[in-house]
């Protein structure tokens, strides 16, 4: 999409259509030519694996979507059927199940290689946006898909998300209604959501075209996150990172097929198996795995407005990430104290993931609250756990990056990608080549 | 792999295993036992052990599908491949003829194709299991108040799956009730049962796990005659129910975890294959 | 990775994947097989993505059905629904029989005895599947000038034995798979 072109028409037909339509050009230079950093490194074969998910997601949901019926009265129902007579229904529909958390499994993946590679910052600004608005996207289905089984946690967890927007001042409670079509998740609902989770993949698989667009001016950034000189430090990216990527996409596909195939339900809620009842709530409202922390977020606050405020904010934060960093260096592994505090935030959101999966009054140390309030709750609690996961969530962000690149001392940095860090006399003899089967 | 992968794996790993500390933190009743020796169809290479099923049915249908439905099941289900009246002869249920007869001896409800008027006539493989009560009104008023949960995926819907309901029919209406509880009038304490016993909690110390539930004892020694000789205590039919609802709630786990044999010996060979192939591509790049 | 290694190797953009050959049958082979191999997966999870649109467990249960006779007077037809389309019951009487079997050598577009139509000593039965084998619409009873049937789309006429004397339709009404239960019974499918 950017730079010149490496194609060359070889046959007739080729020709006709390249000056009709460079499609064959296109692709050649996007997909097969296109130069990549030969130092690229397993994290970046994320990107690949999410694409993969994309499609397998959008396929075996078009499938479902032929047996699916969007009623309040049979949607139980058709899923059950799916799994229980229809040929191979049990598959595609563990496959889609499964496959929405291994989507997000990888994209938290990309996404904390991007934070620890500084990919996001200057001149790849709009390409970590763009796939901000992906993730969002991507929540936004997650969460309508969840609602359709109509399981008892698909059905409240519609009515705690959907009642958040009703904190807002004056207008949330007709944006609320609005979303509904009546006054509480209802048949309406249903069909809507049905409706635009069968939309919203592709409008995600637009964004992430944009997304590969926005990679290609730049080009990828790399482990030692300095720019490409010359072409010796790149490889095309056919067949050197189809083959990288594809050996990556198998690996993760042996786990994901782990789950579909020996653990189905274990990342799902048994009480999901129980049918809606708008009549009786679960003992425990809790989402998916992938949207536990920002759950936390949302409990760890007592005021309900501010609690939507900063879980969303939790997210919007991402947005502004280019420019909250104020690193010259790109790679962390020339930053060790970033790398420290990148650690610690890892760690923040587990904590903040355990936090939402739990009630916020249990204790968190033994069996006993520790009959010390702080505040409005007691100090041995997952409220207060879920505090401080939170603090440290916008403290990283807000505090950290932009004190943290003004006033350490990154290590030195290599000046290409084909030169050393400091020079290994003896790690460069003119036949490190021979001896490929060392590296990798 | 570089070190640094296997490092992130491990914290992924770690991270699950917070997560996963979630169904330990909500234990409010007893922990759910397997019988001994535990389940046969657990695990990847697990299989419904057919004699067992066809007792399990057994169990169901005289205890208690008076009160509990199943309103996914089918009597087709019970002849098709995995089943427990599966016949090789008849690869199409509906022929069976065995379940052919399991299904006559229920009366199910229907219209009068002539009159318009409803009829009860003998269920053919094609039906559904029929529902003890006409609604959920109807269900509550014969059982006082409460709801008897549909059976159809009660394995998958209650946390312990086979081994809950093996705990809480099997053990739990023979655990004594502990001194200091008031149980109310038409309840049962089960320590197996979710809930909260804390109010009627009068002795020393935290209050038992366990709950209240209103169903009655349902099982006993000898109700149900098994067709194998099988002696018929109180836990067999626990098992053997167990099991039967352990199938019905996923009929194909069988087919599940024999095409994923075949998917993961596969992929596994793909993995090792492209692996070959990304070591031969690259062998020339220093990287 | 090992990323400060460093060394002089060959120019890959120059090359590509086939650079400087050591053993190319090797390399050919097994380049070669990871493409087949993936290619076999995709091609593996295909079938299920095809088979998930034939008909699944509960409606091929639905495709037998059992029907009672003894609901069909004599020169009646009743229609039931099988396999989602109407199947013809039709209880024929003598004369409609000696009709039907009087043209059997008639100058027919799809030739048929109407005993190869109906079951041996069970002439006055006749059991058609109710759909025009020439674009699929439901024919009226007793229409046209067969005493058969007619179809109102574009004008077959079918005689009482359902077979095709006029109009588009290329085939006689199908007759389907069923035999006798009883005197009184049958089951189709």
């Amino acid at each position: 999409m950017s730079g010149h072109s490496t194609y060359e028409p070889k046959t007739g037909f080729e020709r006709w259509l390249d000056t009709r339509l460079p499609i064959i050009r296109f692709m050649n230079d996007t997909a097969l030519d296109f130069p990549t950093p030969k130092n690229l490194n397993y994290w970046w074969t994320f990107g690949g694996i999410l694409a993969l998910m994309l499609g397998i997601q959008i396929v075996t949901g078009i499938v479902l979507a032929m047996h699916y019926v969007p009623h309040v009265d049979y949607a139980f129902n058709s899923v059950e059927r799916i799994r229980r007579d229809v040929n191979y229904g049990w598959l595609i529909q563990f496959m889609h199940a499964n496959g929405a958390s291994m989507f997000f499994l990888a994209v938290y993946v990309h996404i904390f290689r991007n934070l620890y590679y500084g990919s996001y910052k200057a001149p790849r600004e709009v390409l970590w946006i763009l796939g901000c608005v992906i993730y969002l996207l991507m929540i936004i289905t997650a969460f309508m898909g969840y609602v359709l089984p109509w399981g008892q946690m698909s059905f409240h967890g519609a009515v705690v998300i959907t009642n958040l927007i009703g904190a807002l001042p004056v207008v949330g409670k007709s944006i609320t209604t609005w979303l509904w079509g009546g006054f509480a998740v209802d048949d309406p609902t249903l069909n809507r959501f049905f409706s635009l989770h069968y939309l919203m993949p592709f409008v995600i698989a637009g964004v992430v075209i944009l997304h590969i667009w926005a990679l290609h001016v730049p080009g990828n950034n790399n482990p030692k996150g300095v720019d490409v000189k010359s072409k010796a430090d790149t490889v095309p990216f056919h067949p050197y990172y189809t083959v990288k990527d594809g050996f990556a996409i198998c690996v993760f596909l042996l786990m994901y097929a782990t789950f579909v195939f020996y653990m189905p339900d274990v990342l799902g809620d048994a009480i999901n198996y129980v049918k809606a009842n708008p009549l009786v709530t679960p003992q425990h409202i809790v989402p998916e795995w992938y949207l536990l922390p920002f759950y936390a977020i949302l409990r760890a606050v007592p005021n309900k407005l501010m609690g939507v405020i900063l879980m969303f904010a939790a997210i919007a934060v991402l947005f502004i990430l280019p420019w909250l960093d104020t690193s010259k260096v790109r790679s962390m592994r020339y930053r060790p104290t970033a790398r420290l505090y990148l650690g610690i935030f890892f760690l923040a959101c587990l904590v903040l993931g355990f936090c939402g999966a739990n009630p916020p009054d249990q204790p968190i140390l033994g069996h006993e609250p520790s009959g010390f309030m702080l505040l409005d709750a007691d100090i041995n609690s997952i409220v207060w756990l879920s505090r401080i996961g939170a603090l440290y969530y916008f403290a990283y962000f807000l505090l950290v990056m932009p004190i943290l690149g003004l006033t350490e001392t990154p290590l030195p940095v290599p000046e290409g990608i084909s030169e050393p860090v400091l020079s290994h006399p003896a790690a460069a003899p003119t036949g490190a080549a021979a001896a490929p089967e060392k590296r990798g | 792999m570089s070190k640094m992968l296997r490092k992130g794996l491990a914290l992924a790993a770690l991270g699950l295993a917070l997560i996963g500390g979630q169904a330990m933190a909500a234990s409010e009743a007893d922990e759910p036992r397997a019988p001994s020796g535990g389940w046969n169809f657990d695990g990847p290479f697990g299989k419904f052990d057919m004699a067992q099923l066809q007792r399990g049915y057994k169990v169901y249908r005289e205890v208690c599908s008076a009160c509990h439905a199943m309103d996914l099941m089918y009597f087709r289900n019970l002849g098709q491949k995995g089943g427990p009246f599966y016949d090789p002869k008849y690869p199409n249920p509906n022929d069976n003829p065995y379940v052919k007869s399991l299904a006559k001896d229920i009366q199910v409800k229907d219209i009068d194709n002539d009159t318009g008027d409803p009829v009860q006539r003998p269920a053919t493989p094609a039906d559904k299991f029929p529902a003890p009560f006409p609604n959920e009104p109807a269900a509550r008023a014969s059982n006082g108040g409460a709801l008897p949960p549909d059976l159809s995926v009660i394995s998958k819907a209650r946390e312990g799956g086979p081994s809950y309901i093996y705990s809480l029919v099997g053990l739990g209406f023979n655990a004594p009730v502990p001194a200091g509880l008031t149980v109310p009038a038409g309840k049962y304490f089960n320590p197996y049962f979710v809930g909260d016993v804390s109010s009627a909690w009068h002795g020393k110390g935290p209050a038992p796990k366990g709950g209240f539930i209103s169903m009655p004892p349902p099982l006993a020694p000898g109700k149900v005659t098994f067709d194998d000789k099988t002696p018929s205590t109180v836990q067999q039919q626990a098992k053997d129910v167990a099991a039967f609802l352990a199938w019905a709630a996923e009929p194909k786990q069988e087919e599940r975890k024999a095409f994923g044999l075949g998917a993961m010996i596969y992929l596994f060979l793909l993995t090792v294959i492209v692996y070959f192939s990304y070591r031969r591509i690259w062998r020339n790049v220093s990287h | 990775m090992a990323d400060t290694v460093v060394g002089a190797t060959s120019d890959p953009h120059a090359s590509g994947p086939h650079a400087s050959g050591d053993d190319p049958s090797r390399r050919d082979f097994i380049n070669i097989a990871a493409i087949a191999a993936t290619v076999g997966a995709v091609g593996g999870l295909a079938w299920p993505l095809i088979d998930q649109m034939n008909p699944a467990g509960d409606t091929l249960a639905l495709a037998s059905i059992e029907f009672d006779l003894t609901k069909v007077e004599p020169g009646q037809q009743v229609v039931v629904k099988w396999r989602g389309k109407p199947l013809f019951v039709r209880h024929r009487t003598p004369a409609q029989i000696a009709a039907a079997v009087k043209d059997d050598h008639a100058d027919l577009r799809d030739p048929q005895t109407d005993a190869e139509r109906t079951k041996p000593g069970k002439a006055e039965w006749l059991i058609l599947v109710g759909t025009c084998t020439h674009l699929g619409c439901v024919p009226t009873v007793g229409g046209g000038e067969y005493g058969g049937w007619f179809c109102p789309c574009h004008g077959s006429v079918y005689d009482t034995s359902g077979r095709i004397r006029k109009g588009p339709a290329p085939k006689n009404l199908e007759v389907p798979t069923y035999s006798f239960l009883s005197d009184t019974k049958i089951k189709v499918g």
